[in-house]
């Protein structure tokens, strides 16, 4: 190595170029420009279709469009009754999957010893998360449908979304508690703090943006699902009062608004060629809505910590 | 010399994390009222044994243990609540640990968990707790701000006044000064000094010199075994008895 | 002063500590719930008797007529074949892609930037999948006949298209976990030894995460294997082995011809089946084989990240 004139220990002046550091230097830029031209074939297109469906169905989307009822064999009207029907999908299945996952976690991060019951535990959370959908659909049509005899119902689709969604928020979950420092338990227990008194009272309230971003990842994961709804409770049409929050029954089958995208685009005929199009960007704004809340909470969360 | 029954009783008491052994048979009491200090170089298994006698070493997986451990005669191992012994017993740990909450709910955390809700309670004892530590003075007018953010030997002393909001009748100190500046250090040990009237202190330290000036009797433990238990102007002084002990002390090894 | 005898909290504590167990296991009622009942729901089938269903037939046929009159005949071959072919090809275009864009994320380019880049990737990856197939049909399909001349943009490529779009932000998001658990220590010391940048993710970066890498590999194939409505709206619909044409010769526009994938099947006729007809069954069948090949995959990706993670 010494050998070497260049090298810049022995070089008398150091920082001169030379034919070898150039052609490193050109090698370095030639890898960024790779790199990043990678990501930007990767984004753009993406990027570019989205702008490109949200411009396309836009002149469409009015207070109206939201807010009454598809007519004329859905070729006509707004989507009220599919809109309606994913917020009751997604508040009743958050009802079941938000608290079970949240103790889940807890159960994991907080009491769960290391051993072989945990792994396997952790490895059917991981399992659960990979299960697909449509399998998903396939348990919820078997179990919830017809084996507990819910038939095709608001609760069975809202049970099987909860069942498919709860890893997002036990993963979410466990890592904000696990972000709690273990010497506040420490200092709970050596109070005389039962084990409960201390996740209550320190780690939960320590945790709470993170599971919040967790719960609403979820949200988000539950509006867009199609497949487990298909065959457990959605359908593709239904007619409800205009207006009404509490239109739907627990029992009664509804209409979501994936769904809705499904049918507006592959089984009706004679729709305006605008109404897909615009199903599909009140679906994209609200998931993107939602996720930018959760992103905006975590961004909140960075910088309040308290500790 | 004294014929009151010992507060703590630590018989052929051994411990492992994992296949690791801690503590090997060892045995000692503790007497009320005494400030028992503990010393020895890390590693000898000193904050093992705090941890067993408020019984959180169970929380650590892996932990076990063999003896008995008695406080006030109870074997601590069946005692029917594991959390009244804990509040029997204060805890301050090596670091200053402020939990995320204000400075009033540090202090008032554990007689909430305990079931003590009135105001005017909490407020008396968050101030007696408080003037004990030594921090009344300092943190008097901004109760509702955040524990954590005060400095790190205001935090130790906020440590202590929360270790003592539970009432304890005895007090366990982990190599409190550890992090904390000289001065601080010695205004705790006023504190200590004015405590050891009302309960049993048991002072870990890894300053040799502060179990000379605070400690009524001394241990000086060394890789689970405890190699000496006296007087402390026996363990300190020119000819304790013991070899290893005097060159610990003197700082020869350690 | 402080009540010390609170018999209540040692039997309160009891009970959460209960309720918390339950829901601590309850990912494994789960799991066991779903295999159950896909399961149960499939099984009678395998041991009827005076069926038309074999399980050699299910296999290793290609017929897939399910609902045919007079002669029904299950046979699944086609529609394994036209799910590898789209997870495959999806594969194929994506790993290139997301590793670049790993790499670059997590090592060509810093703060803010790389913040905003991380957002959108992750907005991507929030995009339901009935939306990447509305993109199928109504964006790449013309796309497709465009630029390469052919009669249908229905088709394995669109299928695998809109698969790899989908899989990529995922994999992005777990590659760059695993680039981060490379020390920085690695880094330095190539750095330091006059490795450009190019020559230190080369040699000293990509094989130290190799295995965490691969788990993301893996993770995106699990997912364009489950993915369904994506494919049943993109690929066409058409039970078909692309790969050769009817005379035996091997077909070099595989690419542009229709397939049908395993879920997408279950998701297109499960509607019009009546609960306990063979053709139901079947179609659970299907689900069996799609939980046994996602559970492989699971497993394998979860043992090469707990590799690593034995390797420190």
């Amino acid at each position: 190595m010494n050998s070497t004139p260049s090298s810049p220990a022995t070089s008398p002046a150091p920082f001169v170029s030379n034919p070898r550091v150039r052609r490193k230097l050109r090698q370095e830029r030639i890898a960024q420009a790779v790199f990043a031209t990678m990501v930007v074939l990767m984004l753009l297109p993406l990027l570019g279709i989205l702008v490109y469906l949200v411009v396309r169905g836009a002149p469409l989307i009015s207070w109206e469009f939201l807010t009454t009822n598809p007519s004329k064999g859905m070729t006509a009207g707004g989507i009220w009754s599919a809109l309606l029907g994913t917020v009751w999908l997604v508040v009743v299945s958050l009802a079941f999957s938000a608290p079970i996952g949240v103790l889940a976690a807890v159960y994991l991060n907080e009491y769960a010893k290391d051993n072989w019951f945990t792994r396997v535990v952790n490895l059917a959370v991981v399992n659960l998360a990979g299960v697909p959908s449509i399998v998903h659909a396939l348990f919820g049509l078997g179990a919830f449908v017809l084996f507990f005899g819910m038939g095709r119902s608001i609760l069975a689709a809202s049970l099987t979304l909860a069942v498919m969604t709860m890893p997002v928020v036990i993963t979410a979950t466990r890592e904000a508690l696990g972000a709690v420092p273990m010497s506040f338990r420490e200092a709970c227990w050596n109070v005389g703090a039962t084990r409960w008194q201390t996740i209550r009272r320190i780690v939960l309230p320590n945790a709470v943006s993170g599971i919040l971003t967790g719960v609403i990842l979820e949200i988000s994961r539950k509006a867009g699902e199609t497949v487990p709804i298909m065959f457990t409770g959605a359908v593709f049409f239904r007619a409800i009062p205009e207006g009404d929050l509490f239109a739907y029954r627990l029992t009664d089958q509804c209409m979501a608004l994936s769904m809705h995208l499904y049918t507006v685009t592959t089984q009706v005929t004679g729709a305006p060629a605008a109404l897909p199009f615009a199903v599909a960007t009140v679906l994209i704004l609200a998931i993107i809505l939602i996720n930018a809340t959760s992103i905006a909470i975590r961004a909140w969360l960075r910088s309040h910590r308290k500790w | 010399m004294h014929d009151s029954p010992p507060k703590i009783k630590v018989e052929q008491f051994s411990s492992w994390y994992g296949d690791k052994p801690v503590h090997k048979e060892i045995s000692f009491h503790v007497r009320a009222n005494e400030v028992l200090g503990i010393i020895g170089p890390a590693q000898s298994g000193k904050t093992t044994l705090l941890r067993a006698i408020n019984r959180t070493l169970e929380l650590t997986a892996g932990a076990r243990s063999t003896g008995t451990i008695q406080v006030d005669g109870e074997d601590v191992r069946w005692v029917a609540n594991v959390y009244e012994l804990r509040r029997k017993i204060g805890m301050v740990a090596p670091l200053p640990v402020g939990l995320p909450l204000t400075i009033y709910d540090n202090v008032a955390f554990a007689p909430r968990c305990a079931g003590l809700s009135r105001k005017s309670d909490l407020d008396a004892l968050v101030e007696k707790c408080l003037r004990q530590a030594a921090l009344w003075d300092e943190v008097k007018d901004r109760l509702d701000s955040l524990g954590t953010k005060l400095s790190g030997g205001q935090q130790q002393r906020l440590t202590i006044a929360r270790a003592l909001s539970h009432q304890p009748e005895i007090l366990c100190l982990d190599e409190f000064s550890i992090a904390i500046d000289p001065v601080t250090t010695m205004r705790i040990e006023e504190v200590l000094k004015e405590l050891r009237k009302d309960i049993t202190i048991i002072l870990v330290t890894n300053l040799t010199q502060q179990a000379r000036r605070l400690a009524d009797r001394t241990m000086f433990l060394w890789n689970g075994e405890i190699i000496q238990l006296d007087r402390s102007e026996v363990i300190f002084s020119e000819n304790p008895g013991n070899q290893k002990t005097y060159d610990y002390v003197h700082g020869i090894f350690g | 002063m402080i009540s010390r005898r609170r018999r209540y909290e040692i039997l309160s504590e009891r009970s959460i500590e209960t309720l918390i167990y339950l829901c601590g296991i309850s990912a494994i009622i789960f799991v066991f719930g779903i295999c159950f009942f896909v399961f149960r729901e499939g099984l009678p089938l395998v041991f009827k008797e005076d069926t038309n269903f074999s399980l050699g037939k299910f296999f290793f046929s290609t017929e897939w007529f399910p609902t045919s009159m007079a002669n029904k005949r299950y046979g699944a071959l086609a529609l394994i074949v036209g799910t590898l072919t789209v997870t495959i090809l999806a594969m194929v275009i994506a790993v290139p892609f997301a590793l670049g864009a790993t790499v670059f994320l997590s090592e060509f380019c810093g703060g803010k930037f790389r913040e905003t880049l991380k957002i959108v990737i992750e907005l991507l990856a929030a995009i339901p999948s009935i939306v990447w197939g509305f993109i199928g049909l109504t964006v790449i399909n013309p796309l497709i006949i465009q630029v390469f001349h052919v009669p249908v943009g229905l088709n394995a490529l669109n299928g695998a298209v809109i698969l790899a779009l989908m899989a990529m932000p995922i994999m992005v998001s777990i590659g760059e976990d695993a680039l981060k658990a490379v020390p920085d220590s690695y880094r330095e010391a190539a750095l330091a030894l006059g490795a450009t940048r190019w020559q230190m993710v080369f040699r000293v970066l990509l094989p130290a995460a190799k295995n965490g890498l691969l788990a993301a590999v893996l993770l995106g194939v699990g997912r364009a294997v489950g993915e369904t409505m994506g494919v049943l709206m993109a690929t066409g619909h058409a039970v078909n082995i692309p790969f050769f044409r009817d005379d035996g010769s091997f077909n070099w526009g595989w690419m542009f011809e229709s397939v049908r994938t395993l879920t997408a099947t279950i998701a297109a006729e499960l509607g019009e089946t009546s609960q306990g007809s063979d053709h139901y069954r079947v179609l659970f069948l299907i689900g069996v084989l799609l939980l046994s090949i996602t559970f492989v995959i699971n497993l394998t990706a979860d043992l090469v990240v707990k590799g690593i993670r034995k390797q420190k």
